[in-house]
C-alpha cells in the first residue's frame, strides 16, 4: 500500500524545496566581500594551525576503547529497567552484581594507569 | 506495512556490503568495520525476524542487545589490538603484516 | 507475574570460575609473587572440577538455556583439565615472555569458562555467548608473547578471521531462526520434526545450517577455513597453544554434536558434505605438515588433519561414529597437549619456537624428554596400545558402519602418511647428531614434568583402560537421541 506513504513523499519533497531555495536565493543575491579574517574556518574562533589529519595521541584511542566498553554494557540496563519494578529485589540484586563486574574491570584499568595522560 | 522481505534484502545487502568490505580493504580499521557491518545486518534479521514470528517472545530482542553488546567487546579488543601491533610496526596494512608464511 | 526459577546450582563451575577471574584480576593489583596468581587459578579449576563431577543437577537448567548433561559433563572436564595442564606449564615460564602473569591467568580463565558454557549450551543465545567469550579471551592470549613480533601478528590475523567468522555464523542462527521460530535447540527440533515443510521460511532452514557449518569451520580449523592456524599456532605463546589447539577443539565439537542432533534430517547429502569436509580436512593437514621445519607449525598442521579425522565420526551419522568423535577428543586432549608441553620444555628462554634442527640430536642431552616427545608422537600416529589408535579406531569403524567404507579408508591413508613426519621427529632426536648446546635448554621445573607425566600415563592408560568412561561416552551419545 503505496498510499500510506504519500505524506512522507510529500514532506520530503517540501523540505528539499525550502533547502534548495534558501541557500539558491541567499547565494544568488547576497553581497561578496572577501577578506582574509573572513576566510578563515572559524572566523572568530582559534587560529588555524596545520593539517586536519594529523595523528592523535595513542592515549586517545585508549579512553576510546574503554568508552566503548562501558558505554555500550549500559544497554544490557535497559531491559532491567523497563521491568525493575516488577522483577523488584531480585532484579535488583542480580544488576548490581553485574555493575560489580564491571567495577572490577574498571579498577583494574584505572590501577594500571590507563587513564593517566602520559 | 512494510514487507517483511525488504527487511531481509536490506539485511543481505548490508551483510554482503561487510563481507565485501572485510574481504577487499586492506587497512585493519577497515576490515573491522566491514565485520561490523555484518552484524548489524544480523541484528536488522533478527528484529524483523522478532517482529514477524511474533511479538509475545522476546529471544528475537533479546539476541540482538546480545550482539550489539558483544559486537562492542569484538571491536575494543580488535582495536587494543591494531594499536598494539601499529607501536611495533607503524602500520596497520594487513599486506604489510606477514612475517610467518608456509 | 512469577519470576523464573534459576537453577544457580547448575551452573556452578562457571560461577566458581568466573569469581575466580574477578578474584585474579583484583588479587594482580596488589600481591607481589605472581605466582600465586597461578596456585589461585589452579585452585579455581580443581573447584569447578569438582564442582562439575560432584554436583549433577536435574536437567534443562536456566530455562533451557543450558543443559546438565552427560555430553557436558564429559566436555566441561575434558575442557578443565586442559586449563589445569596449561597453567601448570605456563607456571614457570609466563615470565619469560610477559609483563603481565595476572591477566594472563584471568584471561585463561575467563576462556574456560567460555569454552563450558559453548559446550553446554542448548540455545542459539548462549551458544554465542560461550563462542566470544573463549574467542575474545583467546585473541588477547595469542598476542600475550610482546617480545615476539610475531605474536601480535597471530593475534591480529586470529581476530580478524575469527570476527569476520562470527558474522557467518550468526547469520546462520538468524535464519535458522526465522525458519523455526525459536532459537531454542529443543524447539528447533520439535519445529522441525513436527511440520518441516509448512514452515513459512522453510527454504532458510539448509542455508542457515549452511552457514552455521561456515562458522564452526573456522572455530575448528576445517579446510577451507584453516588459513589462520599454522601462523596462530606458531605466534602464540607454546603454553596457550597447548591449551587453545585441545580445549577450543572440544567445546566447539561438543556444540557442533548437539546443533547436529537438533537440525539432524539423517539426509545423506549433508552427511556426504561432512564426509567431503573431513577428507579435504586431514588430506591438506597432512600434506601441509610434511614440509614444516618448525615443530609448532607442523603440530598446527597435524591439528587441522585431526580435527578431520574427528569430523569422520561426526559424518558416519551413527551412534559409533559420534562415541568415536567424543574419545577422539579425550585422547587428542592428553597427547597434543603433552606434545606442546614437550615443545615448550626444549625451546629456549628467549624463544617461542622449536626447530626440527634444534631437537636433533635430543636423546644425548635430554633423554626423558626425548621419550615422552617419542610416546607423544607416536600416539598422534595411532600406534596401538597409545590412545591415539583407539581414537582413530573408533571413528573408522563408525564411517564403515555408516556405509562409508571409502572414507576409512582415506583416513588410514591418511594416517600413514602423517606417520612420516610424526616419525621423523623421532628419528631426528635418536639419530641426529648432537646439534644444539645444552646449555641452551632451559632447566625443566617441577611443574612442566607434572604436566608431561601426567599427559603421557593418561596417553598410555586411557588407550588400555576404557571400560568405565566408554559407558559413560555411551550415554552421552544416546541421550542425544540421534533420529
Amino acid at each position: 500500500m503505496p498510499e500510506g506513504y504519500l505524506p512522507i513523499l510529500v514532506m520530503v519533497i517540501i523540505a528539499s524545496a525550502f533547502a534548495v531555495i534558501a541557500l539558491g536565493v541567499s547565494a544568488l543575491l547576497g553581497p561578496r566581500r572577501h577578506n582574509p579574517a573572513k576566510d578563515e574556518p572559524y572566523e572568530s574562533g582559534i587560529l588555524p594551525f596545520g593539517d586536519a589529519r594529523r595523528r592523535f595521541p595513542i592515549q586517545f584511542y585508549v579512553v576510546a576503547v574503554l568508552f566503548i566498553l562501558f558505554d555500550v554494557e549500559i544497554i544490557l540496563m535497559y531491559p532491567w529497567a523497563m521491568m525493575a519494578r516488577r522483577l523488584g529485589l531480585f532484579g535488583l540484586i542480580q544488576m548490581g552484581i553485574f555493575v560489580a563486574i564491571l567495577l572490577v574491570g574498571f579498577v583494574y584499568a584505572w590501577k594500571n594507569d590507563a587513564f593517566k595522560w602520559q | 506495512m512494510v514487507p517483511l522481505s525488504w527487511y531481509l534484502i536490506l539485511a543481505a545487502a548490508l551483510f554482503c556490503i561487510g563481507v565485501f568490505g572485510a574481504l577487499a580493504r586492506r587497512n585493519a580499521v577497515g576490515i573491522l568495520m566491514g565485520i561490523e557491518l555484518m552484524l548489524n545486518a544480523v541484528n536488522i534479521n533478527l528484529v524483523a525476524f522478532w517482529r514477524h514470528i511474533g511479538p509475545d517472545q522476546m529471544t528475537g530482542q533479546l539476541f540482538a542487545i546480545f550482539v550489539i553488546t558483544v559486537a562492542a567487546a569484538e571491536a575494543a579488543v580488535g582495536l587494543a589490538l591494531i594499536i598494539a601491533i601499529y607501536r611495533q610496526r607503524n602500520t596497520v596494512n594487513v599486506e604489510e603484516i606477514d612475517m610467518m608464511k608456509g | 507475574m512469577t519470576l523464573p526459577t534459576l537453577n544457580f546450582l547448575a551452573i556452578l563451575p562457571l560461577l566458581i570460575l568466573v569469581a575466580a577471574t574477578l578474584l585474579v584480576l583484583l588479587a594482580d593489583l596488589v600481591v607481589r609473587n605472581k605466582r600465586v596468581l597461578t596456585f589461585l587459578g589452579l585452585l579455581a579449576v580443581a573447584a569447578s572440577l569438582a564442582a562439575v563431577l560432584l554436583v549433577r543437577p536435574a536437567a534443562p537448567t536456566f530455562q533451557g538455556m543450558t543443559l546438565a548433561d552427560e555430553l557436558g559433563l564429559f566436555a566441561s572436564v575434558a575442557i578443565l583439565v586442559a586449563t589445569g595442564l596449561a597453567l601448570l606449564l605456563a607456571l614457570e615460564r609466563t615470565s619469560d615472555f610477559t609483563r603481565r602473569p595476572g591477566a594472563y591467568v584471568a584471561l585463561l580463565l575467563l576462556a574456560t569458562a567460555g569454552m563450558i558454557v559453548m559446550a553446554k549450551a542448548s540455545d542459539f543465545i548462549t551458544i554465542f555467548l560461550g563462542l566470544e567469550i573463549l574467542s575474545l579471551s583467546l585473541y588477547i592470549l595469542v598476542g600475550f608473547a610482546q617480545r615476539d613480533a610475531r605474536s601480535n601478528e597471530a593475534a591480529l590475523k586470529y581476530f580478524l578471521l575469527g570476527a569476520f567468522a562470527s558474522g557467518f555464523f550468526l547469520y546462520g542462527m538468524a535464519l535458522i531462526y526465522a525458519a523455526t521460530g525459536s532459537t531454542n535447540l529443543a524447539e528447533i527440533s520439535k519445529g522441525i520434526a513436527s511440520h518441516s515443510a509448512s514452515l513459512p521460511f522453510a527454504p532458510l532452514l539448509p542455508i542457515g545450517v549452511g552457514l552455521l557449518l561456515v562458522g564452526y569451520g573456522f572455530k575448528l580449523a576445517l579446510v577451507p577455513f584453516h588459513m589462520w592456524t599454522p601462523d596462530v599456532y606458531q605466534g602464540a605463546p607454546t603454553s596457550v597453544t597447548a591449551f587453545m589447539s585441545v580445549a577450543t577443539k572440544t567445546a566447539a565439537f561438543a556444540s557442533l554434536i548437539r546443533v547436529l542432533a537438533a537440525v539432524w534430517s539423517g539426509d545423506r547429502p549433508w552427511l556426504l558434505a561432512l564426509a567431503g569436509l573431513a577428507v579435504v580436512t586431514m588430506t591438506l593437514g597432512n600434506l601441509a605438515a610434511l614440509r614444516q621445519t618448525s615443530l609448532k607449525r607442523m603440530l598446527a598442521y597435524s591439528s587441522i588433519a585431526h580435527a578431520g579425522y574427528v569430523l569422520t565420526g561426526l559424518a558416519a551419522g551413527n551412534d559409533r561414529g559420534f562415541e568415536g568423535a567424543l574419545y577422539y577428543l579425550i585422547a587428542y586432549t592428553f597427547m597434543n597437549l603433552g606434545a606442546f608441553a614437550t615443545i615448550q620444555a626444549v625451546q629456549r628462554r628467549d624463544q617461542n619456537d622449536v626447530t626440527t634442527e634444534q631437537i636433533t640430536g635430543l636423546s644425548t642431552q635430554r633423554p626423558g624428554l626425548a621419550l615422552l616427545m617419542t610416546v607423544f608422537m607416536f600416539a598422534l600416529t595411532g600406534m596401538p596400545p597409545l590412545v591415539g589408535f583407539f581414537g582413530k579406531l573408533y571413528v573408522f569403524s563408525g564411517a564403515v558402519q555408516g556405509g562409508m567404507t571409502w572414507l576409512a579408508i582415506v583416513g588410514v591413508i591418511n594416517s600413514a602418511i602423517a606417520a612420516y613426519y610424526y616419525l621423523r621427529v623421532t628419528v631426528l632426536m635418536y639419530m641426529g647428531g648432537a646439534t644444539a648446546a645444552a646449555g641452551d635448554i632451559p632447566r625443566t621445573g617441577w611443574a612442566v614434568w607434572t604436566t608431561l607425566v601426567i599427559t603421557a600415563v593418561a596417553t598410555l592408560a586411557l588407550g588400555l583402560w576404557q571400560q568405565p568412561w566408554m559407558e559413560s561416552i555411551r550415554e552421552a551419545v544416546t541421550l542425544l537421541a540421534l533420529r
